[in-house]
């Protein structure tokens, strides 16, 4: 073993000096690592380039995590909703008789059709509104339907959503509530927002360096859901009585029937009212929404016209002369700061359902701050008390333990910077922790080459002992290491799951830096010094 | 130059014997911690329990903690945990979970960011849910099973059932001290705690495998030799080691305790403490456990292999 071609020792050198140059462009500044990415000739390509950084967690560099779960049984009576509509609908074409109203139960609607002939042609009907649920398979859908049509021998027809199908249906939903999340992070100008899906029902948000992290959950977690409803008599049926947002929750009767709806909307901007300076957001419909809210004023003149957010009534001027234009303001009781927001809402569109703050967390920018100062200082210190004690204790070998540490700890950065891995304060702990793990497989090798030196070998066959007999030793040990790591990765999330990616990275680093470049750094020692005996 | 030296040569400590104190030990702290975990209980962080956490820093001037504390309590969210830590005069808030589900919690930092947000920096919100909390609760415990399942598995592959029950019966050890140590310190416990948990049952097992290893080695060379005699070999010809890699390990931990801030302080302390626990259990729990179980039976002992040749290699399996 401690002949080393010259071969091999470039080759190992080289891997291990990219391995480390890998870490370089973590002390770099973001400025000078887009500068490097920007002036380089376009031939080479971009992963060549010295400017992946490891990336820092949000506990590092300050923002919010916000986690949300949409509301599953909001989306479910939106969807039975919609059932008892096209039931009322199917009965009302067919000329269907039916005893009693439309009854709603838990997840479908049902009606008492008496007539056999009318359910022979109701059946059908209903059975049309069915759609094929999930994957396309090579024998076409897979079956499931989502909803699902049963019919009881006295006559009673059941329409009722399927579990597959109410599951279709939060899966779209969460589809497109993060598309509409995406919009309203974007608009608030941060950098690198990351929005991912977590499980069937929930959405992780993550943005850093926010200032107002009260501002992002309020964009975040607001319906906006937004209607023009006529104010109604509030003894003419069809009437909802909702809160009013400005006369201190006062109800207000609106009518059931929706005029427009925020999606007819294409643009939203805050401004000030012309005469009263108050703070209002100015709209402008599409073509579509136009024509409906001009003919609804146009009939309606002299009338009260709601506007409602997610079911307040924001306020309910009366409608003085018909608005055919396309545009309009809404006012009501804002400030500055709450028409910006609700004009970032309206652009960006509603959400599907309601949705829930499950789980925050935000870390100011001064105390990540702190923490990488306080995690640079804690992993220098460590560094020279375990070189130095490692020094004092095996003289020369000590330095090629401590040379073998230093290439690990910069291996780690390295690799977490190739694949883009996130450092987090317990991540932190990890490289502090594995400076003082990383030199046992030094040591397990140090001293089984005294224990077979002492048992009265040569030098050289001790050497070459320690590594063989070591070897088994430190793979059996970190492969132990690595099972509990990988159970802590497999676990964890965020924070916790940083400090698994370095303590798998950094058992893999050590196994290596422990059997290649230490066994080389004795070999060529042993060539220069020719010694005579262990050097401890 | 003289080299230092914590372990002389040559050693011939009985360490098996040692069971006889080791072992009532242990029994009584085990006991110890049991009442506890019955009676006092884990003071589980908002991670677990749900709840909200909130870390401010008084912008001007030290931190008025009596008057924060009132105005928390008169929030009508129950009772406030109100403390100081740190140098600056950082004050930790911790209120309970709020009955109502998840939109209740944010109330709370709601009104605490009204109430505070022009005197404080916020320099830590977070808030856990009472479904998340659950799940997460979930996780840790399962991630522990897991991790000790899964070596279970290696060490019967790469040992022999023998030598991985007292490997797992020493990680057990060391997971009962350390949840002790959580016990008597009423430290936090969180995701973080899970993290060092699983840590400590990495660095548990990596110092019984190292002594483990060494034991395999030696039945096959000494066929004869008493297994407690061989046992108390097999300590001794590894303690050098042991003490070398406890003392680098000790040394960057205790860097971290000093140097690594308040935030990591809890998980660096425990570290510290399982390490030394570790060091303890692979000598005086783990090793005298393979005494009770038939270690001479099969295929370690079976072994054709009588003398390993210098400068053979070592066998892979």
């Amino acid at each position: 073993m401690l002949r080393f071609q010259a071969r091999k020792v470039i080759a190992v050198l080289l891997v291990l000096l990219f391995g480390c140059g890998l870490a370089l462009p973590n002390l770099f500044s973001p400025e000078t690592r887009k500068a490097i990415e920007q002036g380089a000739p376009s031939w080479i390509p971009r992963f060549l380039l010295p400017i992946h950084a490891v990336t820092l967690g949000l506990d590092l560099q300050g923002g919010s995590h916000v986690l949300l779960e949409i509301d599953r049984a909001d989306l479910i009576k939106t969807q039975v909703t919609q059932l008892r509509d096209d039931m009322r609908r199917i009965l009302r074409e067919e000329r269907i008789a039916f005893q009693g109203g439309i009854g709603l139960t838990a997840r479908g609607v049902q009606v008492r059709v008496p007539e056999a002939s009318d359910r022979a042609k109701l059946l059908p009907k209903l059975r049309e509104l069915a759609q094929p649920v999930g994957t396309l398979g090579a024998f076409g859908p897979s079956g499931t339907q989502s909803i699902e049509v049963s019919e009881q021998p006295d006559g009673l027809v059941q329409l009722q959503l399927t579990e597959a199908g109410a599951n279709e249906r939060v899966r779209r939903a969460v589809e497109q509530a993060m598309e509409v999340l995406r919009r309203r992070v974007d608009a608030l100008g941060t950098t690198e927002p990351n929005i991912q899906r977590q499980g069937l029902d929930r959405i992780l948000v993550q943005v850093p360096g926010l200032q107002d992290p009260q501002r992002l959950k309020h964009i975040l977690g607001d319906t906006a859901k937004l209607q023009f409803r006529m104010v109604a008599d509030q003894n003419s049926g069809d009437v909802d009585m909702l809160p009013s947002q400005d006369a201190g929750g006062q109800l207000v009767p609106v009518s059931r029937q929706v005029i427009v709806e925020g999606e007819d909307l294409i643009d939203a901007q805050p401004a000030f009212d012309q005469r009263t300076s108050q703070p209002i957001v100015n709209f402008r419909f599409n073509i579509r929404g136009a024509q409906r809210f001009g003919q609804a004023t146009t009939e309606n003149l002299g009338r009260a016209l709601a506007i409602v957010l997610d079911n307040k009534v924001i306020s309910a001027p009366v409608i003085q002369s018909p608005i055919t234009g396309g545009s309009g303001q809404i006012s009501g009781n804002f400030t500055v700061e709450s028409v910006n927001n609700l004009a970032i809402l309206l652009r960006a569109g509603a959400l599907p359902a309601k949705m829930t703050i499950v789980e925050e967390r935000t870390v100011g920018p001064g105390l990540g701050q702190d923490s990488i100062q306080a995690g640079k200082m804690a992993t220098l210190i460590a560094t020279a008390l375990v070189i130095l004690y490692m020094v004092l204790t095996y003289g020369v070998f000590g330095v090629i333990a401590s040379v073998a540490l230093l290439v690990h700890v910069c291996l780690i950065f390295g690799l977490m910077s190739l694949l883009g891995a996130t450092m987090t304060l317990p991540g932190i702990a990890g490289i502090v922790l594995t400076i003082g793990t990383a030199v046992d497989s030094n040591v397990l090798i140090y001293e089984r080459m005294r224990e077979e030196s002492h048992m009265g070998r040569s030098l050289v066959s001790a050497l070459e002992a320690g590594f063989q007999r070591a070897f088994a030793t430190i793979i059996d040990s970190n492969v132990t290491m690595l099972i509990a790591a990988v159970a802590l990765f497999s676990l964890g999330s965020g924070p916790v799951r940083g400090f698994a990616v370095v303590f798998i990275l950094g058992i893999l680093t050590t196994v290596i830096t422990a059997v290649t470049l230490t066994r080389m750094l004795i070999a060529l020692w042993y060539r220069w010094a020719r010694p005579k005996a262990l050097p401890f | 130059m003289r080299l230092l030296r914590i372990v002389p040569d040559n050693t011939r400590f009985k360490i098996v014997r040692f069971r006889r104190f080791s072992y009532p030990f242990s029994a009584a702290y085990s006991i110890l911690v049991l009442v506890l975990f019955l009676t006092v209980g884990l003071n589980f962080g908002i991670d677990f329990r749900g709840g909200t956490l909130i870390e401010m820093q008084a912008k001007a001037g030290k931190a008025e903690i009596a008057s924060v504390r009132h105005t928390a309590n008169g929030f009508g969210f129950g009772e406030v945990e109100v403390q100081e830590f740190g140098s600056a005069g950082d004050i930790s808030m911790r209120f309970a979970l709020q009955p109502g589900g998840e939109t209740a919690q944010q109330a709370v930092v709601a009104k605490a960011r009204e109430a505070f947000a022009g005197t404080h920096d916020f320099r830590r919100v977070e808030t856990v849910g009472p479904r998340v909390s659950g799940e997460l609760v979930q996780a840790g415990t399962l991630g522990v099973v897991l991790a000790i399942v899964g070596v279970l598995i290696y060490l019967w592959f790469r040992f022999e059932m023998q030598l991985a029950i007292g490997a797992i019966v020493g990680t057990l050890h060391d997971i009962v001290l350390t949840v002790g140590f959580f016990l008597i310190t009423q430290l936090e416990f969180n995701l973080t705690s899970i993290a060092a948990i699983l840590t400590i049952v990495g660095y548990s097992l990596n110092e019984t495998v190292v002594v483990f290893d060494r034991t395999r080695e030696l039945l096959r060379r000494y066929k004869t030799m008493p297994v407690q005699e061989l046992l108390d070999l097999s300590v001794n010809s590894t303690l050098s080691r042991t003490a070398m890699t406890a003392t680098t390990t000790v040394l960057s931990l205790i860097a971290l305790v000093l140097f690594g801030g308040t935030a990591i302080e809890g998980f660096a302390l425990v570290m510290l403490f399982g390490v030394v626990v570790c060091t303890y259990s692979a000598m005086f729990i783990s090793t005298p456990v393979l005494l009770y179980l038939d270690v001479r039976a099969g295929r370690l002992d079976a072994d054709v292999e009588e003398k390993v040749p210098a400068g053979a290699k070592p066998k892979a399996s």
